[in-house]
């Protein structure tokens, strides 16, 4: 077998030699952007709407971060693209056949992954809270306020760990579309409905997109919502297990199988 | 050298390759055929350490694939021309399989010479045809420089001048003492190219032997023996009675049967003994692709010939000829064959070395039975 840094290397050709890292990672930015830097136009310039518990728990960190809710689908598509097109285009027979050493490959190739995802998403979460504050006038808040640099720092690492959970989900399903089309449902209705309905709200807590984003809060129950059985940082940690779980399912599963 | 025993590869209820052992020299091109299905790309993805056998073991240099060290420097392989990733170029494709194999760069622009891929190297290789696809795989096969070389079907979409230019390369490397195994479903490629073959069917290995003794045990001759239009009793009266006396008969599709391991005169003499008038008897020589579809035909065909005969009731007689590739896709494993004897005449005694000649008289022929049924090993053709 080559030598490990031999396989990173590779595995970071590869990232980079296909257009749809460019693009996914790409479209991650500008819509979390856009969409809280909108969203953020609309909060300030309706903020006399809002109820007086809203007013109270008002929390423009995590407001700015409203895009999200999109940006986060785009790091999904980026995550199952770099496992699946393995499958896909058959490349992992090549793959395999050039490291046996399962382990090794797949270890390499989340690493170069998930620092690739890690630096875009500390890119986009600095770059969407400034925009986003700029757009919030009067009611914005600074990078020096209390916790408000450990959201924004929590945004990136949130983007990062939903890319690992989508590789981890990949690995196991070793298809684009399957993968894609659970993923994509999963965190865009699912995820959403489970949590709006009273009877499973306390459970949709703990799935990994509604606990990983409390550590983009700063103020304890923003906008007049219940307050939280986790801080911060415990919601991230689920969240963090969420991948962790996926990543192992996802050895498993290469470790197991033919390819 | 490639080392294969008892290599058994199940997909669930299918048998796709079955107690195969075999042995790849180095210094020789090993031809590895047999027809759509047979098993070889499974047997291949073995070899590689991608599928786990089922039960059996195969090595390289003496290890599995997987505990080989350095594999990728000692094992190069073309396994499917479109295993590329379509949107990364031919030279960026090349740069991650050798990053992966810790090969070093300037061996890129290398391989790429000798394929003669330079010029469309910065192209996305969606756009390639089959024919560049193959050559872009056995650029990557040739990466490491490795000492033996895997080949699946590398001609497929090949034209005429690919078709020679692979030939002599394959020539050229095994004459540098590399190891190198090449599949195909076409015998007639595998004649002109390999030293040695290795020869499967429904999985299971059918003959294992070089080249030159493939064809002077195949390319034997036998007679085309007719008796009277419609006259059923006749024909099996002489079937029998040929079978008896060492013949090995098998029905043609126009009514003729075709008979092995009896001179002309003798079956001449049977035929006269037995009462039955011919209308034809004449000399024929068995050719080489012809020899091999036999072969593995045989054990394609034997299944779909009960198939369909139970399925569209068939009144007994010559069976209609079976296509070539048709029956491939739905043939039992070899366990699973209906009414499969214990043993398999012809094929079965199972020597994991060499292809056994049918006995000259199965036990189980059936002396004087109505219609000559096909024995299975020996469809009609
Ligand atoms: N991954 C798989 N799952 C199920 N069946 C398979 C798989 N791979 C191969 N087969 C079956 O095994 C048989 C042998 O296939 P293959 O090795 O591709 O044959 P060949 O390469 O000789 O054409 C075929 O009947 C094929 O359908
Ligand atoms: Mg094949």
């Amino acid at each position: 077998m080559a030598a490990p840094s031999a396989v990173l290397k590779s595995e970071w050709t590869k990232v980079r030699t296909v257009s749809s890292t460019m693009w996914t990672l790409a479209a991650a930015l500008v819509l979390t952007a856009a969409v809280g830097a909108l969203l953020s136009g609309v909060m300030n310039a309706t903020y006399d709407d809002l109820s007086r518990a809203e007013q109270l728990t008002f929390d423009p960190t995590l407001v700015s971060f409203f895009g999200m809710m999109l940006g986060q689908l785009a790091m999904v598509v980026f995550g199952v693209l770099v496992v699946s097109t393995e499958y896909s285009s058959g490349m992992i027979r090549t793959s395999l056949a050039a490291v046996p050493q399962r382990a090794a490959f797949y270890v390499s190739k989340v690493v170069v992954a998930t620092l690739l995802a890690l630096v875009v998403g500390l890119l986009t979460s600095f770059v969407t809270f400034f925009v986003g504050q700029a757009l919030l006038g009067d009611h914005s808040a600074s990078i020096t306020d209390d916790n408000v640099l450990r959201a924004v720092i929590g945004a990136g690492l949130y983007m990062t760990v939903i890319t690992m959970f989508s590789m981890g989900v990949a690995a196991m399903l070793r298809s684009t579309v399957l993968s894609l089309g659970l993923l994509m449902a999963f965190f865009f209705l699912i995820s959403s409905i489970l949590a709006g309905v009273p009877a499973t709200r306390d459970v949709a807590r703990y799935l990994p997109d509604q606990a990983g984003s409390a550590v983009m809060q700063v103020v304890p129950g923003a906008l007049d919502s219940d307050k939280l059985p986790y801080g911060p940082w415990g919601g991230f940690g689920i969240m963090c297990a969420w991948a962790a779980a996926a990543l192992i399912g996802g050895y498993a599963v290469l470790k197991k199988r033919d390819a | 050298m490639i080392e294969a025993r008892g290599l058994t590869k199940t997909y669930g209820a299918k048998t796709a390759v079955y107690n195969l052992s075999f042995t790849v020299q180095p210094g020789l091109i090993t031809g590895f055929v047999g027809p759509n299905g047979a098993g070889k790309s499974t047997t291949m993805r073995m070899i590689l350490g991608l599928d786990e056998p089922s039960s059996g073991t195969v090595t390289v240099g003496g290890h599995p694939y997987r505990k080989l060290p350095n594999a990728p420097r000692q094992v190069g392989a073309l396994l499917d021309a479109k295993a590329v990733h379509g949107g990364r170029s031919a030279r960026n494709h090349l740069r991650c399989v050798a990053q992966l194999s810790g090969i070093p760069q300037r061996r890129v622009d290398e391989v790429l010479d000798v394929v003669g891929l330079r010029e469309v190297a910065g192209r996305r290789s969606k756009g390639f045809s089959l024919g560049m696809g193959q050559r872009l795989g056995i650029a990557g096969a040739l990466l490491g420089d490795p000492q033996i070389l895997l080949f699946d079907e590398p001609v497929n979409g090949l034209d005429p001048e690919g078709i020679l230019w692979i030939r002599n390369l394959m020539k050229k490397l095994a004459s540098e003492g590399r190891t190198i195994f090449v599949s195909s479903h076409l015998m007639s490629e595998m004649a002109l190219t390999a030293d040695h073959l290795v020869v499967i069917g429904r999985g299971q290995l059918m003959a294992d032997m070089s080249v030159r003794d493939f064809i002077n045990t195949h390319s034997a001759s036998f007679a085309r023996v007719r008796v009277p239009d419609g006259e059923q009793g006749q024909r099996a009266k002489l079937t029998a009675a040929l079978t008896e006396h060492g013949g090995q008969v098998q029905p043609e599709d126009d009514g003729a049967l075709r008979v092995a391991g009896l001179p002309l005169p003798r079956i001449s003499d049977l035929a006269h003994d037995a009462g039955v008038r011919l209308w034809e008897l004449s000399p024929h020589e068995a050719s080489l692709e012809e020899a091999y579809m036999r072969m593995t035909q045989g054990a394609v065909d034997f299944r779909s010939t009960v198939d369909q005969r139970s399925g569209l009731q068939q009144p007994a007689g010559p069976v209609p000829p079976q296509g070539y590739a048709a029956p491939a896709p739905g043939y039992a494993p070899p366990a699973a064959a209906p009414g499969a004897p214990p043993v398999q005449p012809g094929y079965a005694p199972a020597a994991p070395q060499g292809y056994a000649p049918p006995p000259p008289a199965p036990p189980h022929a059936p002396a004087g039975a109505a219609a000559p049924a096909p024995r299975e090993g020996e469809a009609p053709r």
